[in-house]
């Protein structure tokens, strides 16, 4: 709360003061060095500080990614951790340049708090329950205590589905993530109700994750992604086609083990397009034109981050689903770089 | 005077300008528009910013739809309830901790206070042990403790410690106490009783002292008014029946259903907040007691005044004027403390604000209806308290 105070007060203040200067955010970032990202407190698989106090995770591998993109250096960003509360005014405020915090892409958010890149992550919102109680199915949680996150989309749906569904239930909402799982951990609800992907990343931190289980019911659509400030068209093109670059790379089977060899041989169009042989693509969003080449050499590709982050060899063993490019009958796709 | 320098009949010899009078009425405009002009200019460039980023847009949003749900509903929150009525759910919350932890503090504080300055050894001690824990423990910290180390280990619900077995419940989702229904008039004859007896009681009292006095006749005001203010509701409830009818919680598949859920966070953040206040407000009421000075008893106890009257009449009176100026601060430190709440989870004002914040995206108009909602209880609390100092207060015959 002190902490949305000064953002929204002083960090305000500051901005406007500094307005008249700034050209626009990706030459502020061009002229300060690094890229101010702002991701959770503490999300496994999406943005979480490992025991070295290095960020890793999904979210953060996207930040790093547009470093490489403008910097070709994957160090050049800066991490601020935030609450679901301070997010958005940390973002209008110009605090940070980029929010990459599992955040839900909604109409409102997306016309009035900021701009929606792309989805990393198409999620849906879900249960948990203690195995011991024998329930099967979200439609018998009648009279339960839910334990939730203030101030998310999470616990918006949480109130429609229940009044849908005409059944009881006590909400018990919490500021932090993991104030929520530890109330649930000590039996202050029956329920943990979040995105299906956090669900999974939560029960890794309970003490006895082999007692949860996850209910099949997903209720409702959660296409999490990066959000850049409004009226910034330059910088909204420059995360937005990163995003495309990572996808399209998939698409293209580039790895970050092969794209050398592609970028030296391949006499694939696409290719040579996204990795700057062809046409003058980078200069245009006013990069360098290999951006998509140091993207995937120095970060891989989407799949390659999804696979280290969430995927089947990380510890979530999250599988692609609905996040599989549309060739595979998911949902990711790219228009191509033309 | 400095008129007379200036009198009609001898012109004056200073230019204006050199006239000190002159002089400060232009330094002093002078500096009221530069100091306007800045706050004019900070305001307007705010303003102007704020409305630029999309960060401030007025306060239409607090009558959107709101759409979640709050832990505890003191007043009905429907479900197509606004923004502005789930903040008025959020300041009633507020208002129940403040009104619960001023009534436990003061009771608390006192009974501790006095006990400080008994002669018996072991109650003083107990009583000196207790201020020099609480009050040198952060709050938040003493807050953690009761809502994780005690209430968090109680029993799940299905396990439920029955201090009345069947009626109560205390478990790690709450207390759970009966339901009073009153049937028939039964519930506003009690509750119109008790108004007619406290007003019949003012009167009895007055009465009682005008009529002591003018003869010296004393009038056991005291007992008149316990059997005013308690007997009237009793016969009237008699009258009706006794229509009550008591529900039970009762046990469901999660929880308890039925009866009234106290939740463990009020009782964390009110046990906390109000233990820790009559840490002070004991030292508040010590203070006040031995600044009363020994002559004043020995002086009432030789006009023959019993040690209860000399209490009464004579070192509590000199003792409040002493005590109720900081007990007011004590009472406006406890209500704004009470913002604490959001580090359990308890929907108190700052909490549901800090929700309304987040899902509206209004933060500039929230943080300006929680600044505006503070100051104004915390003005109000001060009134009354100020009230009761003026009436307290040496009245100079």
């Amino acid at each position: 709360m002190t902490k949305t105070m000064i953002v929204a007060t002083f960090g305000v203040a500051l901005a406007a003061s500094v307005a008249g200067a700034s050209a626009g955010t990706l030459d502020d970032v061009k002229a300060k060095g690094f890229i101010q990202c702002g991701v959770s407190q503490g999300l496994a698989g999406f943005s979480q500080p490992d025991s070295a106090g290095n960020w890793a995770g999904l979210d953060v591998d996207f930040c790093r990614s547009i470093a490489a993109a403008i910097f070709n250096d994957t160090s050049k960003v800066k991490f601020t951790p935030l609450s679901a509360k301070e997010r958005f005014t940390a973002l209008q405020s110009g605090e940070i340049d980029v929010l990459s915090r599992n955040t839900t892409w909604t109409m409102s958010r997306d016309t009035k708090q900021g701009k929606f890149a792309g989805v990393m992550y198409y999620d849906g919102q879900g249960f948990m329950v203690r195995k011991s109680l024998g329930i099967t199915s979200a439609k018998q949680l009648g009279g339960a205590s839910v334990c939730t996150n203030t101030g998310t989309t999470t616990e918006l749906n949480l109130a429609d589905w229940f009044r849908t569904q005409k059944l009881d239930y006590k909400v018990v909402s919490f500021e932090k993530s993991e104030e929520v799982v530890k109330a649930y951990d000590a039996g202050r609800c029956d329920v943990l109700t979040t995105d299906a992907s956090g669900l999974y990343a939560e029960r890794l931190k309970l003490t006895k994750p082999d007692e949860h289980i996850v209910l099949p019911e997903i209720i409702s659509k959660e296409p999490l992604g990066p959000m850049v400030r409004q009226g910034d068209d330059a910088w909204f093109n420059v995360v937005k086609w990163t995003y495309f670059a990572l996808l399209s790379a998939e698409e293209a089977g580039v790895t970050k083990a092969n794209v050398d060899e592609m970028k030296a041989k391949s006499e694939n169009p696409d290719i040579k397009r996204l990795l700057g042989k062809d046409g003058s693509f980078g200069t245009d969003i006013g990069l360098t034109n290999d951006w998509a080449y140091q993207i995937v050499k120095l970060m891989g590709n989407y799949g390659e981050l999804f696979e280290k982050n969430v995927g089947e060899t990380s510890p979530l063993k999250i599988s692609r689903g609905i996040n599989a490019l549309w060739s595979k009958g998911g949902l990711q796709y790219a228009p191509p770089i033309r | 005077m400095a008129e007379d320098h200036r009198s009609a009949d001898e012109a004056p010899r200073v230019p204006w300008y050199n006239d000190p009078i002159w002089r400060g009425y232009v330094f002093q405009g002078l500096t009221l528009i530069v100091v306007a002009g800045i706050a004019w200019t900070i305001v307007h460039n705010t303003a102007v910013n704020l409305e630029k980023r999309h960060i401030a847009q007025g306060f239409g949003f607090l009558s959107t739809t709101a759409g979640f749900d709050l832990a505890q509903e003191s007043i009905s929150f429907p479900k197509d309830a606004s923004y502005g009525r789930a903040l008025l759910v959020g300041l009633v919350n507020t208002v129940i901790v403040a009104v619960a932890g001023i009534v436990f503090a003061t009771i608390v504080g006192f009974l501790v206070g006095v006990g400080r300055l008994s002669h018996n050894f072991v109650i003083s001690r107990l009583c000196t042990g207790y201020v020099e824990l609480l009050r040198n423990i952060p709050l938040l910290l003493q807050i953690f403790f009761w809502y994780f180390a005690v209430l968090g280990v109680l029993p799940s619900p299905r396990d439920s410690i029955q201090p009345v077995p069947g009626w109560v419940f205390l478990n790690n989702r709450g207390l759970y106490l009966p339901e009073f229904r009153f049937g028939g008039f039964a519930g506003d004859g009690i509750f119109y009783g008790l108004i007619f007896g406290l007003v019949v009681s003012w009167f009895v009292r007055r009465w009682a002292s005008k009529r002591q006095m003018e003869t010296g006749q004393p009038f056991p005001a005291g007992w008149t008014s316990v059997a005013l203010i308690v007997g009237l509701p009793l016969v009237l409830f008699a009258a009706s029946g006794f229509d009550l009818t008591l529900v039970a919680p009762k046990k469901s598949v999660f929880n308890l259903s039925g009866g009234i859920q106290i939740i463990p966070e009020l009782m964390a953040l009110v046990l906390a907040i109000s233990l820790y206040t009559a840490s002070f407000i004991a030292e508040v009421v010590r203070a006040g007691i031995l600044a009363v000075s020994h002559g004043q008893t020995e002086a009432a106890r030789s006009l023959g005044l019993s040690h209860g009257q000399t209490l009464r009449l004579v070192v509590i009176p000199q003792a409040m004027r002493v005590i109720i100026p900081p007990l007011t601060n004590q009472y406006l430190n406890l209500t704004k403390n009470s913002s604490l709440a959001v580090a359990i989870a308890y929907p108190d004002l700052v909490s549901v604000g800090g929700i309304v914040l987040n899902q509206s995206g209004q933060a500039i108009e929230v943080i300006a209806i929680w600044m505006a909602i503070y100051l104004g209880t915390s003005v109000a609390t001060a009134m009354i308290m100020n009230a009761y100092n003026r009436r307290m207060a040496i009245v100079e015959r």
